[in-house]
């Protein structure tokens, strides 16, 4: 009885959630946001699945990417038997393919990296992740070589009147996956082996005295881990109609680690913020700048040494300060704060689209800011812009200061009060 | 009378030295048996090699007549032996509550299970509610481990090791670290667990030792000196000359230096 309300916050949680799949598209309107919405759909469900083994289980990857990858390639083939008319298996269900294709790679590889743990997993990881991109290259006739294998989605009879062809109908696909994706991962967290694979994370030694093998909790851990990864390689097969090399390689397992990151590794949700914001700079971000790449880096750099639980951490702080209700103590100095970071970060992007602009041949050395125009072969700018980040940067240590104080007065209030 | 575990000529070295040197000992079914010993004698030594976390050099092991020499630690817990550790080995992040249920899970019959949910599992609540109880910390269900009092942390870690309900307890220096009455309240417990189990633990504080152990072994310089009752171990020439005598000035140098 005494959980009813904790079980009520989550009926409430994941209800929202669902609402908001539902109504995303209807909220972010245009082809633009629904290209976003699907993308980011099939990366929540392949960071989670990169945090049943990261965040769970203690094992850093740097080769996820081989899962989602020949889940994907897997799925491409099965998609144009479909359209060959080979045999009939609907659409909608693909997710399945990819994802028993991701399972069954995820015994054979994961049989060698999972027998160790640590700094050893991460390397074992690493090259089979470089194994795999190089067997890519080198079998063009499953592969498709360099220019990958693409397919079409719209093949068969229609699944209860869908077709799979319209942008909308692909995006209640992934998200419907999504969403059963997100409810299964967090469901195998509250199971045995969930709470020893964090057991297994925390101190493997003592997992081993109450009866476990690490290895193969390690090992199992993987293996469920790569059947999510793989529903999500046929979902972006299904939305692209392309798998290539790009999908197995190192970029994207670096990609997803990033992303669940960035989201906050210590939380089951933190991976899903981080796919968001993950997409919005490779989707949105790189429309306007060819800098984005640069952006992600350096706001990579800054969640891990600021905030190494990520955005998810950052989120939960604020809950017990705004649960004692003095969050709006804190509204001013937050505010301050965050004038100072836009005041440094125009600076910090003047000079990275100055640099880019030169760099680029060929490109016009003119830029044009709030109706302005410079030229980034000219000196002041660039003083200007040189000037603007490091006052950004000192309003920055100011503030975030005022902040730190602030946060330290509240803090020591409530534990004054919970020690009461 | 059976034995619970029986070591033959077991030795152990790193690299040239050697810590155990043929050790063959009988802990017999259901007696609460100490080993003691100066320090660096091996008695810890002699614990991960029971326990499966080192491989002996030489020798053989057995649980309840099963030869269990060289097996991992998991597949010697699985046949019913269960230990803690000297310096405590729990789970930090986790609560006190989940840190019991780690280790009553396995032995439940849940091993790898990722179909049920663990919070439905009726039994392993139930028993992990008992030890709980029993160690003290039912009050502290849903406090993280990492911020227990030290003696809670160290009843925690017997807690751990009891939850699976193995036959035979290994207890590495239980009361390490802990003021008198501390000391006392770990004895009950020690006491009160193993209620019909087999107990076999390396302790230095003598009182303790003499007021719980059916028998007592003396290890030194990794070979057993001698084996026996208390009463008998007392009397002992040999022990009283190469250990406890030396103990009665360690520990008065011990006490001295700590005032």
């Amino acid at each position: 009885m005494k959980y009813a309300p904790l079980n009520l916050g989550r009926w409430i949680l994941w209800s929202a959630t669902a609402l908001l799949f539902l109504a995303a598209p209807q909220i972010f309107k245009g082809g633009f946001a629904l290209t976003m919405l699907t993308q980011m759909g099939t990366l929540i469900i392949f960071a989670l699945s990169y945090n049943m083994l990261l965040g769970q289980g203690g094992m850093l990857s740097f080769g996820h990417a081989v899962y989602s990858g020949l889940g994907a390639y897997v799925t491409v083939h099965v998609l144009n038997l479909i359209g060959k008319g080979t045999f009939y298996f609907p659409v909608p269900l693909l997710p399945l393919v990819g994802g028993v294709a991701g399972l069954i790679f995820g015994v054979l590889f994961g049989y060698v990296t999972t027998r160790r743990a640590g700094t050893t997993f991460a390397l074992i990881s690493l090259g089979v992740g470089e194994m795999v991109f190089a067997c890519v290259l080198m079998f063009p006739g499953f592969f498709g070589g360099e220019a990958g294998v693409s397919t079409n989605r719209v093949v068969g009879k229609p699944f209860l009147g869908l077709t799979f062809g319209p942008a909308i109908q692909v995006y209640y696909l992934v998200a419907l996956w999504c969403f059963l994706g997100m409810a299964a991962m967090f469901a195998l967290t509250q199971t045995p082996l969930g709470r020893m694979a964090n057991a297994v994370r925390d101190n493997p030694e003592r997992a081993e005295f109450v009866g476990y093998n690490t290895q193969h909790v390690r090992f199992l851990q993987l293996v469920l881990s790569s059947f999510f990864a793989g529903v999500s390689g046929a979902l972006s097969c299904i939305n692209f109609e392309i798998v290539s090399a790009e999908n197995v390689s190192a970029i994207r397992s670096g990609g997803v680690l990033l992303a669940t990151f960035i989201g906050g590794v210590p939380f089951f949700f933190g991976p899903v913020l981080g796919a968001i914001v993950f997409i919005f700079f490779v989707v949105a971000l790189s429309g306007f700048t060819k800098a984005w790449l640069l952006y992600l880096g350096v706001f990579f750099v800054l969640m891990v040494v600021y905030a190494p639980g990520g955005m998810a951490s950052l989120i939960l702080m604020q809950l017990p300060v705004l649960r004692a209700g003095r969050l709006r103590e804190l509204a001013v100095p937050y505010a301050l704060a965050a004038l100072a970071a836009l005041v440094a970060l125009a600076g910090l992007i003047g000079l990275v689209e100055m640099v880019y602009r030169l760099s680029e041949q060929g490109a016009s050395t003119v830029l044009t800011v709030l109706g302005m125009s410079f030229d980034a072969q000219s000196s002041p700018p660039w003083f200007v812009f040189a000037a603007v980040l490091a006052a950004g940067l000192a309003l920055l240590r100011v503030t975030t200061r005022r902040v730190g104080e602030r946060w330290g007065a509240i803090q020591a209030d409530l534990l004054a009060k919970a020690a009461a | 009378m059976k034995n619970a575990v029986e070591l033959q000529e077991v030795h152990k070295s790193f690299g040239t030295t050697k810590i155990i040197q043929g050790v063959s000992l009988d802990i017999r079914d259901g007696e609460r048996h100490a080993i003691i010993g100066p320090n660096g004698a091996g008695k810890s030594t002699l614990f991960n090699l029971i326990s499966g976390r080192y491989e002996v050099s030489a020798g053989r092991i057995l649980l309840h007549g099963a030869d269990i020499t060289n097996l991992r630690p998991y597949a010697i817990n699985r046949q019913g032996l269960s230990r803690s550790f000297q310096v405590t080995n729990i789970f930090h992040h986790m609560t006190v509550f989940e840190n019991i249920r780690c280790g009553v899970l396995w032995s439940a019959g849940h091993r790898y299970s990722f179909w049920h949910r663990v919070g439905g599992l009726k039994d392993v609540q139930r028993r992990a509610e008992e030890v709980m109880e029993r160690i003290g910390l039912a009050r502290r269900r849903n406090v993280p481990a990492g911020t227990l009092t030290y003696a809670e942390q160290r009843a925690l870690e017997i807690g751990v090791t009891i939850a699976g309900g193995a036959s035979v307890i290994l207890l590495d220096e239980p009361t390490s670290g802990m003021s008198r009455t501390e000391t006392a309240h770990v004895v009950e417990l020690v006491r009160s667990i193993t209620q019909g189990k087999t107990l076999v633990m390396v302790e230095h504080d003598m009182g303790v030792v003499f007021g719980l152990a059916d028998r007592i072994s003396v290890l030194v310089y990794g070979e057993v000196l001698a084996t026996g009752t208390p009463e008998e171990i007392r009397a002992n020439p040999a022990v009283q000359e190469a250990y406890l005598g030396v103990l009665h000035k360690e520990a008065a140098h011990a006490d001295g230096s700590h005032a």
